[in-house]
């Protein structure tokens, strides 16, 4: 064994990496889930964003346009879902698990002359002085935009969610859509635009892993990050800063777990591989004194008529 | 996590199942990949093959496959959706696929079912692999000899058999020509996950290493490894020479076509039988892909050479005196491994750090 292999300040700055398509994809996740919507079709969307970034920023050779493309693509795929979902009536959980099979389905076709080409690299941001500073400099200002940017993204949301009225209109919908159309707010638009929203950050989400984290296109590259990104709405009930924490836990223990391997720990792996699991439940327990709950209306349909 | 897959791949049944009934006199063929096709390694390889079959054979034959299949349950009922579906040959890919191949070989004993990787055969299922050490020592050597910081990275995926002779051939060989080697082994336990192959090469060149080897399907270790700029690696399964010339110096690849059109045109002449199929270097099963100039033009001479000698059989890639990782002695002097000891190696040689986990 040999600790000292690892580098701590490394570690967290990897952890960050690894946390951040998750957390992106799980913000946009909770606020659809906050206007009383459930879109099981994250990672059909974010797989749809990784190929529709990966294949503009090669076109353009430009990573920011990749994104843009990306979140394009997600909100793209999301319109689909929306219309079934609040046009059609159909099912929730129906119309997101055929997303998730069409957006792998869809992005294997477009990724086919993907496979093997390199995207153009996306450059960290290196701030003169401040990232060259011992331990801070590497983990808080040595990284790309993109990481930034999710921080930003999770306040943001937060600071809607509480202070503003937009932000009152979209709980009062998940909460009670009856009453809210009562009142003459539009429900199922606002749902729409949450689906949206949902939609292109599950999209950059995904460009996030085949343009920075990876970087590379494969078919079936997200390989579950949407799933986890979905658990983690639930894990953080609904609150954007629990899903950042979440979010560099579940990135956080994946990375330690492979760095104590490396380092040649004696533990078995299995107790490794099942670490993030035992804390979700701990933190379950400890988080059980808060009764805010999931939005009263999630998954239940709206029509004015009823 | 494997929601995803399971869903996918009961579409895809379920796509077969509706497709045409294929009652015609074409010899159907079918796979069973455990990733997708386009995943550069593996699975890609399996399709090479596949598609050589269809080149080979035209019009007589009609071959079906289903990708990211899971191993597993669901492994099973694909494999019997494709018996259903009439085939008369199916190759399943992965190691995992094998108590799936033999139970559903027991339900169609007129189906022919070739599995690849693993040791339990029947009279209708034949098993085929190639020898990978023989290629990893080939990598070892070239490894030790790049090494500057001493430390070689490997991401094993499963700790079975397959990859633990994987490792203690390339390990032998890189410490033949570096005493000082160490290798530092991650399992990711999967075969296919982009995001985790490259979170642990970043790890391991983290900790030091400056080569990684790599028993897992993606390229994302290279594209890893070309970011950190000073890393060398290896292709897996396939070229992946688009990371050539460097971080990528030189690969393994496996070239099924062959035995894949023989084994399709056994069963066209009836003549096909159960056997147990593991050809290496000399056989062509086990290709070198192109060592860079990226390596030093002498190391590359050795590697050629060492490549040429497990070719025609004058060297075994094991061959003693070697002993166990706890000190027992394995092969004497001279001696060289039997195929029985290499099919079913679960310990680590005499050096490595490390505990294979259980």
């Amino acid at each position: 064994m040999d600790l000292s292999a690892i580098n701590p300040v490394l570690l967290i700055a990897s952890l960050m990496v690894a946390a951040t398509p998750i957390l992106i994809a799980a913000i946009g996740e909770l606020v659809v889930e906050k206007s009383g919507v459930l879109n099981l079709g994250v990672e059909g969307m974010m797989i749809t964003g990784a190929i529709a970034g990966f294949a503009t920023a090669v076109e353009t050779g430009s990573p920011l346009l990749g994104f843009f493309a990306a979140a394009f693509a997600g909100a793209a795929l999301s319109v689909l879902f929306g219309f079934l979902t609040q046009f059609a009536k159909a099912n929730q959980v129906a119309s997101g698990l055929a997303l998730t099979l069409f957006g792998l389905g869809l992005s294997a076709l477009m990724g086919q002359s993907y496979v093997g080409v390199k995207p153009p690299q996306m450059g960290d941001i290196h701030i003169p002085v401040l990232s060259d500073l011992p331990v801070v400099g590497p983990i808080l200002f040595g990284h790309d935009i993109i990481l930034y940017f999710g921080i930003a993204l999770t306040a943001a949301v937060w600071a809607l969610l509480k202070f503003s009225r937009a932000g009152l209109i979209l709980r009062a919908v998940g909460e009670n859509h009856d009453a809210a159309h009562a009142l003459g707010y539009k429900v199922i638009r606002i749902r729409l635009m949450a689906i949206l929203f949902g939609g292109a950050c599950a999209g950059v989400g995904g460009a996030y892993i085949s343009l920075i984290r990876v970087p590379q296109w494969t078919e079936g590259m997200t390989a579950g990050v949407g799933w986890i990104a979905l658990a983690l709405v639930v894990f953080a009930s609904w609150k954007p800063w629990r899903a950042l924490l979440g979010a560099y836990l579940f990135g956080g223990v994946t990375v330690v777990q492979l760095n104590l391997q490396a380092a040649g720990v004696a533990i078995p792996v299995e107790y490794l591989a099942m670490s993030p699991y035992v804390i979700t439940i701990v933190v379950l327990v400890i988080l059980s004194a808060d009764k805010s709950s999931a939005p009263a209306a999630l998954g239940r349909n709206f029509h004015a008529s009823r | 996590m494997k929601l995803n897959k399971l869903l996918t791949s009961a579409a895809v049944a379920l796509g077969l199942a509706t497709g045409a009934v294929a009652a015609d006199d074409k010899t159907k063929v079918g796979f069973v990949y455990v990733g997708p096709v386009g995943d550069g390694g593996w699975t890609y390889e399996h399709d090479q093959g596949r598609k050589a079959v269809v080149a080979e054979f035209g019009d007589k034959v009609e071959t079906v496959y289903v990708e990211n299949v899971a191993e597993g349950p669901d492994a099973e009922r694909v494999m019997t959706q494709m018996a259903l579906e009439g085939a008369d040959l199916i190759f399943t890919t992965s190691f995992g696929y094998m108590d799936p191949t033999i139970n559903v070989a027991k339900k169609f004993p007129n189906v022919k079912f070739e599995h690849a990787t693993g040791y339990k055969r029947a009279d209708n299922v034949s098993t085929y692999s190639a020898r990978f050490y023989e290629g990893r020592a080939v990598q070892g050597h070239i490894a030790g000899n790049l090494t500057e910081s001493n430390i070689v990275g490997y991401i094993g995926s499963y700790p079975i058999p397959e990859v633990i002779r994987g490792i203690n051939s390339a390990y032998l060989h890189a410490k033949k020509v570096n005493p000082d080697v160490e290798f530092k082994i991650v399992w990711a336990f999967t075969w296919f996950d982009p995001a985790k192959e490259a979170d642990a090469a970043k790890v391991l060149i983290e900790q030091g290493a400056d080569v990684i080897l790599q028993h897992t399907d993606s390229t994302a270790p290279q594209a890893a490894a070309q970011a950190a700029g000073n890393v060398y690696t290896f292709g897996q399964a396939s070229d992946m020479a688009e990371y050539g010339p460097k971080p990528r110096v030189s690969s393994i690849i496996d070239d099924w076509a062959p035995y894949y059109i023989a084994r399709t045109q056994a069963v066209m002449d009836g003549s096909w039988a159960s056997t147990d199929t593991w050809h290496g270097i000399g056989d062509g099963m086990v290709k070198i892909g192109e060592i860079t100039d990226a390596v030093p033009a002498a190391v590359k001479e050795e590697a050629l050479a060492l490549k040429a000698s497990l070719a025609d059989g004058s060297y075994h890639a094991f061959t003693g005196p070697i002993k166990k990782q706890d000190g027992s002695d394995w092969l004497a002097e001279g001696e060289t491994a039997d195929d029985g000891t290499l099919a079913g190696m679960n310990f680590f040689v005499e050096g490595i750090q490390g505990d294979i986990p259980q």
